[in-house]
């Protein structure tokens, strides 16, 4: 499988403290990938370099054969990654179906000029679009939600929401921070099947960033470790898991010995 | 088509029954209440009653339940409106505040309704704080002194202009051709200084479009001598400007005014003056802007707006250009200012530095705030209002106090009102932010925002 994504020796600094310390990272088409690691690891840190919230100090980013460091966020989007956030960022007072639309501007092409002459093949994109949109959110699971303000949505919808706001920017490679983050057991399994329909459905790449390892187990075909900004593990989940180094990040350094 | 509209009426009646019954209640209590008030201070007469039937025929039945019914309201104001200048002078005397607003105080108001949608595009759409609007109707007021009087008598051009001397020294083009070029080049300084500022959040944007707005009035006041040129021709301003008109050619072939200044016919009896061919173009004008407002706020890039207004952040996450997109809100807003400013400059005749003080700027803001951020009705009523009361209203609040001896009473003595303009304004900000923040007629997605907040506080920063 070729890579869709990978990071050489990426590295980022805040004054003096390192965050991510020259990781390498790749990501093979179509697969779920997973970066976990306790908190403070420099996961989400990592993961907004590659969505271009932050500029690298150092190292290069390669998605789809593209160099894409230090490239603007809605460039990287264009090219291919949606992305969701940790601490749910939807647009609270727009419904759902304009949060998706939202997520479809790089998609959809009407400037300021046709807009206000309303022409012909613009109200067919906006139609289009709505479709589009509405068909999303039936597929994320907010069926009959179209009209309502994110913000009035129960908390899992929200999350559904994120998602199908990511994905109605047609990316290649999907980006979840902490998709599971508050939900229940129950909800967080129904999530991650809900996950690899859709690499199975779409033909997505997905990575995902959890703090808890046993979530992504289940789904990932590899798992990337960061302790301190650092890579300390890479495998499949079982490797992982048998790994010293991870479990003594997780679990202190006392837990081998017992 | 016709047969789609009964059966769309037929299917929503029941709401509409309901709701205008509701309504009927609502309408019944206050605006009788409103009548009764009215006609005991002695405004009791045949159009009082005609204004209570129309304002009750546009409110009580609930219109806007119905397919297309949203055009009848809209409809009806506009005739309102484009008859105004025909029945203002029968209309009743308001207590407190006088006679209802002149025709030429009309004109003023319809101009400062366009600023103000202006703004609201920046403001209410884009959430970017500008306090330096004045300077686009600077701009607008000066392109229109530039192409359209005698300020550069070097040059003589003449292109489409009306009630100037073919031989007359300067540029003097359609102004209808100025309005156009003042908007156009208004919306480019629009982009050029938004370039660099657009880049800062918050309050950092604030204060540079403040410095903005105070650069501008200067220019204009010391442009007197710019590099050796005189651009601006200092505190004195540029005066006379060009009338707007159509010219001898469609006036003969049309019948639409030749010159604005020189037209004088009768229509039903009424003596059509100059100043209501202003008011009409004015409210053209104003219907454009509305007409752009709208489209601009249902499309891509209006959902790109309130989404960068909402959350800066994810926007950008989701592919919208924050720079590109902003710097479009800018040149809108300032595309609508630039009309403005030159359509105010032509029906004054003149453009003076002193019209162009920061206060304008914060009044303008005033009307948006007031009358409710991002709500093309809100800002119109908002805008209306207070330009009313800056031209006329607090005049006349100050003849009825003293009149009155209301002023005595208070103060001791007669007080002159309009002095105190905008301790008043800014009595009226104070109070509105206390008691309503989202504004008179907000629109349903600020009154949630005023509510629960936006999440404009980023919990990083875009580095870009």
């Amino acid at each position: 499988m070729a890579d869709l994504l990978t990071a050489e020796a990426v590295r980022k600094e805040f004054g003096g403290l390192v965050a991510v310390n020259d990781v390498d990272f790749m990501i093979p088409e179509r697969s779920i990938v997973s970066l976990i690691g306790p908190n403070g690891a420099g996961k989400t840190t990592f993961f907004n370099m590659l969505t271009g919230v932050y500029k690298p100090t150092a190292g290069k980013i390669v998605f789809a054969d593209g160099n894409i460091t230090g490239k603007p966020p809605h460039a990287i989007t264009e090219r291919g990654i949606g992305r969701t956030f940790q601490n749910i960022r939807l647009f609270q007072n727009m419904t759902s179906l304009e949060n998706a639309l939202v997520g479809m501007h790089s998609r959809l092409s009407g400037g300021i000029m046709r807009s206000v002459l309303r022409t012909p093949g613009l109200k067919r994109e906006e139609k289009e679009a709505h479709q589009r949109a509405r068909e999303l959110l039936e597929y994320s699971g907010l069926r009959g939600r179209d009209n309502e303000f994110a913000r009035n949505l129960s908390y899992g919808d929200q999350r559904r929401l994120e998602v199908a706001r990511a994905l109605a920017t047609q990316p290649k490679l999907l980006l979840l921070d902490e998709p599971t983050a508050g939900m229940n057991p129950q909800e967080t399994g129904e999530f991650m099947s809900f996950v690899s329909k859709l690499r199975e459905e779409r033909g997505l790449t997905i990575l995902l960033i959890e703090h808890d390892m046993r979530v992504v187990m289940g789904v990932s075909d590899r798992v990337t470790v960061l302790d301190y900004g650092e890579k300390i593990a890479e495998g499949t989940p079982q490797e992982v898991q048998r790994d010293e180094r991870v479990i003594e990040a997780y679990l202190g350094s006392g837990a081998l010995a017992g | 088509m016709f047969g789609n509209l009964v059966a769309g009426i037929r299917a929503r009646w029941p709401e509409f029954e309901q709701e205008t019954r509701r309504r009927a209640v609502r309408g019944g209590i206050v605006g009788g209440a409103a009548f009764l008030v009215l006609a005991l201070t002695g405004a009791a007469s045949l159009s009082l009653v005609f204004t209570f039937v129309v304002a009750l025929a546009l409110y009580v039945p609930a219109w806007s339940r119905l397919p297309r019914g949203r055009w009848v309201v809209l409809i009806g104001v506009i005739l309102i409106a484009v008859l105004y200048p025909f029945y203002q002078v029968n209309m009743f005397e308001m207590p407190i505040f006088g006679e209802f607003p002149s025709v030429d105080t009309g004109v003023t108001m319809l101009i400062f309704i366009m600023m103000a949608l202006g703004l609201n595009i920046v403001v209410g759409y884009a959430g970017l704080l500008d306090l330096g609007y004045v300077a686009f109707y600077a701009m607008g007021a000066y392109t229109a002194a530039w192409f359209a009087s005698q300020h550069f008598s070097g040059a003589n051009v003449h292109f489409g202009a009306v009630g100037v001397n073919p031989d007359s020294p300067g540029i003097h083009i359609s102004i209808w051709i100025v309005i156009f070029i003042a908007a156009v080049f208004t919306a480019v300084v629009g982009v050029i200084i938004g370039f660099p500022t657009l880049r800062l959040r918050g309050d950092y944007l604030a204060i540079v479009t403040l410095g903005f707005g105070e650069i501008m009035p200067q220019i204009a006041r010391n442009g007197d001598n710019l590099f050796g040129q005189n651009v601006t021709n200092g505190p004195q301003g540029i005066n006379p400007i060009d009338p707007p008109g159509f010219g001898d050619t469609l006036h003969n072939s049309v019948g639409v005014p030749s010159d604005y200044l020189t037209y004088d016919k009768t229509f039903l009896g009424h003596d059509v003056s100059n100043v209501e061919l202003f008011f009409w173009t004015a409210l053209v004008l104003v219907l454009f802007t509305v007409f752009c407002s709208v489209r601009l706020r249902d499309s891509r890039i209006g959902r790109a707006w309130i989404a960068i207004r909402e959350d800066e952040t994810a926007a950008a996450a989701m592919g919208v250009p924050l720079m590109r997109t902003k710097t479009w809100a800018y040149a809108a807003g300032a595309f609508f200012g630039g009309i403005a400013g030159a359509y105010y400059a032509s029906f004054k005749s003149g453009t003076f530095p002193d019209d162009f003080f920061f206060n304008i700027s914060i009044f303008i803001l005033c009307m948006v705030i007031l009358g409710g951020m991002g709500n093309i009705w809100g800002v119109i009523i908002g805008g209306g209002f207070l330009a009313y009361l800056n031209q006329e209203g607090l005049g006349n609040i100050g003849g009825w106090m003293n009149g009155h001896g209301v002023s005595d009473f208070l103060f001791g003595h007669d007080i002159d009102v309009p002095l105190y303009q905008y301790g008043i304004f800014g009595a009226i900000l104070v109070l509105v932010m206390l008691f309503k923040p989202e504004g008179l007629i907000p629109s349903s997605r600020r009154k949630a925002e005023f509510k629960e907040g936006v999440a404009d506080q980023p919990l990083y920063d875009v580095q870009h």
